[in-house]
């Protein structure tokens, strides 16, 4: 009952059931801290993973689904010593309380910038309306996700022309 | 290109029998570290204690607090937990700051019934003015004994020698190491009433925005939380709950359950029915079937959700009076009556509560997010038959809890697995849907308000019904634990009793801290509880502050006057009324303007608990008039705290507060019929979403250098929800008495 995953660039067995969802397979097999178990039921976002680049709720997706799709959660993104854009926008602000939602926050991010380098206020309300924070500390992730877009900007330049 | 780091993706040693995570990370160890198992050892206590500053009072020596090592490496213990309103930090700026040392030179031990202090709770703000004050005092005066020393090795006189960097210094520039000193210094002495505390003018730390250690681990996937605590041998559990509170079960298919691939047991204690497995997800699977196979008998039904007011009115157990002055029913002046409600509240963790135990020979260590290490350890010692002495928990920090949330419970399920399958770690989990039905929720209240108002526009009179339970279900030893209810020989349920004391409870800020010459506030008590109820974050200050603020604006208007120069007139507390000047000025009030627009404002102000934190703030908010949503555009807020430790810190709870509140305010109430919850999950209780999130809000902290320590944490719950009310009624000209101030409500009080 072994699949292979690709995980933050790389190739690991995981020896469990195919209707596992990956939630499990990262955080107790692979033993990720990034991704959370906050509902199991696709409606709160603190899951959150990106799959060849698109956020995905991991809580309800299968492993036997992924196939051989790169999967990437927060520990991909960086380290504490070498912390990626959006690591640093949301460090840098100090956009956390308890902080349990905010893993899912920055995949969310990570995945709205990949594909929206500027997102517009509404656009943000938009791409985050699955994703809760219970603590309250929406607008520091608000301002978070805007500096992010900045860093993100500045660490991948647009080719003019 | 990605930035990314694919090392990271290394998966975890799992065979480690230690893990330890970096810097503000967690430690997993079943031993206990020798040195600090003798601390706060029993010292024959003298016939009249004098009384010391903050927790000290409680826990009197000094090295309870602070250990020095030969090594120079310092730790502080507190006995309060982090829970996710980042303590860790401006406790270590108070005793670093008295050390003479640099915050970095310092390390932090929280809540562990085998290392630190016993403080109780770590509820109602009260970490830094508790714990922050003995700290703070602890370490000045371990300072003091630490600068004697150095001052008898050298032969002179004390004076003008200074702890800098971990080391004595004399004016001559000699210099001697912590580490070395403490060998000829005893910590292990009560500490003294007073402290030579360092002059806030002299402050390197105390007032410093610092940042928090433990947001760059959460933000890199660092192990930080109960969750990623992984400990060799360990297997998961789940328990199966029944959809009716207080339901006995009858059977269930254990057998099939057994036979899943991965299942380790089965446990079973009366209704108390558990699962255990290999994996996640295999526990998972078994508890499904367990739960589609498990028959229960019903407890009993519950009251009609609708009719909750006439509920409470018919339960009255009996009245205490909260507070009374001259004589309300014979003033003179205009009347103001009104009625308001607020529903079953909950506290809606986004993780749900987790718990790891495990029985060692005699020995029970459980890791738990609760907020009370003590007291549950007592209470699952006395749960499970143990000698205290064996049972050990240790706070893991989990996700925010605003409250007593479904912690103690989970680590009580933990614990009782934990004592069947001895050696083996346990790792339990509740489900969303579990968490959602079974933590204990924040109770319904029902508010009676009369005033008056008098001459010159001035409140004569103040009458208040406050319908409520406790608040609080806690300490209640095993009969406060699901365990306790639902095992064998099960304990019968917490019964909550009256209390009337200063800091209150459901009476919390239903006296209101304004100039009236004549009042009387009555907390008409209900003992019976068809929920389980504990304390939620501002426990009844939430609905009375909207009440009393509801009031204040409806008797401004009836005076002719602006509410915030209504509220200013009723204010002597000068501290009270820079709050409020405050927060009118930077929000640029300019009064409440006509009815019948789109967009209003409202104001409201509350001195927490009617003896801690200052709060003021102004709100505008938008109204869709079609489907009657409301959304919070803009916030600004004052707060004093009293002497302001980490100003960004009290920033962020607050800001926090606010959008918790107004949560609360416009979407929250638990649901259920008569066979049971039927809030189970975020569908079925809605919170706040991004699409309401404000456009701005702002929080102005108005430092008191030196003043006492006020705590900050539940300070804005209760005027936000009033300052909603207000600009709803200014928005639209009419007033929503009844929480949640649902669309439903907005567009029947519009068609009225
Ligand atoms: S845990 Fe996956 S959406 Fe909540
Ligand atoms: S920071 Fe605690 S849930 Fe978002």
């Amino acid at each position: 009952m072994a699949t292979t995953l690709k995980v933050n660039g790389a190739e690991t067995r995981v020896d469990a059931a195919p209707e596992t969802p990956l939630l499990y397979a990262l955080r107790d097999d692979l033993g990720l801290n990034g991704p959370k178990y906050g509902c199991g039921l696709g409606q709160c976002g603190a899951c959150t993973v990106l799959v060849d680049g698109r956020a995905v709720l991991s809580c309800v997706t299968p492993i036997s689904v992924i196939g051989s799709r790169a999967v990437e959660t927060v520990e991909g993104l960086g380290t504490a010593e070498a912390p990626g854009p959006v690591q640093r926008a949301f460090i840098e602000l100090q956009a956390m309380q308890c902080g349990y939602c905010i893993p899912g926050m920055m995949m969310r991010t990570e995945a709205l910038l990949r594909d929206n380098p500027d997102p517009q206020d509404h656009e943000i309300r938009a791409a985050f309306q699955t994703n809760l924070c219970r603590c309250g500390t929406h607008m520091r992730i608000m301002k978070a996700i805007r500096r992010a877009a900045e860093l993100y900007r500045d660490a991948n330049p647009v080719q003019e022309g | 290109m990605m930035s990314g780091r694919p090392e990271t993706a290394k998966p975890f040693d799992l065979s480690r029998r230690q893990v330890i995570a970096g810097a503000g990370g967690l430690i997993v160890g079943y031993t206990f570290l020798p040195a600090f198992a003798q601390v706060a050892a029993p010292e024959a206590p003298a016939p009249e204690p004098a009384h010391l500053p903050g927790s000290l009072d409680d826990t009197r020596l000094l090295d309870a607090w602070i250990h020095i090592a030969p090594d120079d490496a310092i730790t502080a213990f507190s006995g309060k937990a982090e829970l996710g309103q980042s303590i860790k930090v401006p406790l270590k700026q108070i005793a670093a700051e008295e050390l003479g040392i640099g915050i970095d030179q310092l390390t932090l031990v929280n809540a562990d019934t085998g290392r630190t202090p016993d403080e109780g709770f770590t509820a109602g703000s009260m970490t830094i003015q508790y714990s922050g004050t003995a700290l703070r005092n602890a370490a000045a005066q371990v300072r003091v004994l630490l600068i004697a020393a150095a001052a008898r090795r050298w032969g002179i006189a004390p004076d003008g020698l200074r702890a800098e960097n971990r080391q004595i210094i004399a004016p001559d520039g000699r210099t001697l190491r912590f580490g070395e000193l403490v060998a000829e210094t005893d910590l292990h002495v009560e500490a003294l009433p007073e402290s030579p505390l360092t002059d806030p003018a002299n402050f390197r730390l105390i007032g410093q925005s610092l940042p928090r250690p433990d947001i760059a681990l959460k933000a890199t996937g660092g192990a930080a939380f109960i969750q990623d605590l992984r400990p060799e041998g360990m297997v998961h559990a789940r328990v199966i709950r029944p959809a009716s509170p207080g339901a006995t079960l009858i059977e269930a298919d254990i057998a099939a359950a057994e036979a899943m691939p991965g299942v380790v047991a089965v446990i079973r204690d009366g209704s108390f029915l558990a699962v255990v497995a290999e994996r996640e997800f295999q526990a998972i699977g078994a508890m499904r079937v367990l739960q589609a196979s498990a028959n229960w008998q019903d407890g009993p039904a519950l009251p009609d959700q609708t009719a909750m007011s006439a509920w409470l009115e018919a339960n009255v157990s009996e009245t205490g009076t909260v507070a009374e002055e001259g004589d309300p029913d014979a003033a003179e002046g205009e009347t103001y009556e009104a009625v308001f409600t607020r529903p079953y509240l909950m506290h809606g963790s986004i993780g749900p509560s987790c718990a790891l135990a495990v029985l060692e020979r005699d020995d029970m260590t459980v890791w738990s997010h609760t907020q009370g290490v003590f007291a549950d350890r007592d209470a699952i010692a006395e749960l499970l038959n143990m000698d205290p002495a064996r049972v050990r928990v240790i706070h893991a920090e989990g996700a925010g809890c605003y409250g007593h949330n479904g912690a103690d419970d989970a680590a009580a399920d933990a614990a009782l697995i934990a004592s069947k399958l001895p050696g083996r770690p346990i790792r339990l989990v509740w489900m969303r849907e579990q968490e959602h039905a079974n933590e204990p929720y924040g109770p319904p209240m029902l508010l009676k308000l009369r005033a008056k108002l008098g001459d010159g526009g001035m409140i004569s009179a103040w009458s208040y019904d406050l319908y409520s339970s406790t608040h609080t279900g806690r300490p209640g030893g095993p009969p406060a634990l699901l365990a306790g209810q639902m095992k064998a020989d099960p304990y019968p349920p917490f019964v909550g009793k009256l209390s009337i004391v200063p800091t209150g409870n459901g009476d919390r800020n239903a006296n209101p801290y304004y100039t009236i010459p004549n009042r009387r506030i009555l907390w008409n008590f209900i003992e019976a509880a068809p929920l389980r109820i504990s304390s939620l974050r501002a426990l009844g200050a939430f609905a009375n502050v909207f009440a009393v603020e509801s009031a204040m604006d409806e008797l401004a208007l009836m005076a002719g006057t602006d509410p915030v120069e209504f509220r200013l007139r009723h204010l002597e507390d000068p501290r009270a009324r820079d709050v409020v000047e405050r927060a009118a000025t930077e929000f640029g009030w300019s009064g409440i303007g006509e009815p019948g627009g789109t967009r209003g404002v409202g104001f409201a102000y509350a001195r927490y608990k009617n003896l801690a934190s200052y709060l003021a703030l102004a709100v505008e908010i938008e109204v869709d008039p079609a489907v009657g949503d409301v959304r919070l555009v803009r916030a600004v807020a004052a707060i004093d705290a009293g002497e302001a430790v980490s100003p960004d810190g009290i920033i962020n709870q607050t800001e926090g507060g606010i959008l918790q509140s107004m949560s609360w305010t416009l979407f929250e109430t638990v649901t259920f019929d008569q066979g049971g919850i039927t809030s189970t999950d975020w569908s079925s209780y809605p919170i706040l979403r991004f699409s309401h999130v404000p456009d701005s809000v702002a929080v102005h902290v108005i430092d008191r250098p030196g003043q006492p320590y006020l705590g900050a944490g539940e300070a804005a719950q209760g005027p936000t929800c009033g300052a909603i009310g207000n600009a709803l009624r200014n928005t639209i000209g009419r007033r929503v008495h009844d929480l949640p101030l649902s669309r439903e409500r907005v567009r029947h009080a519009l068609q009225a």
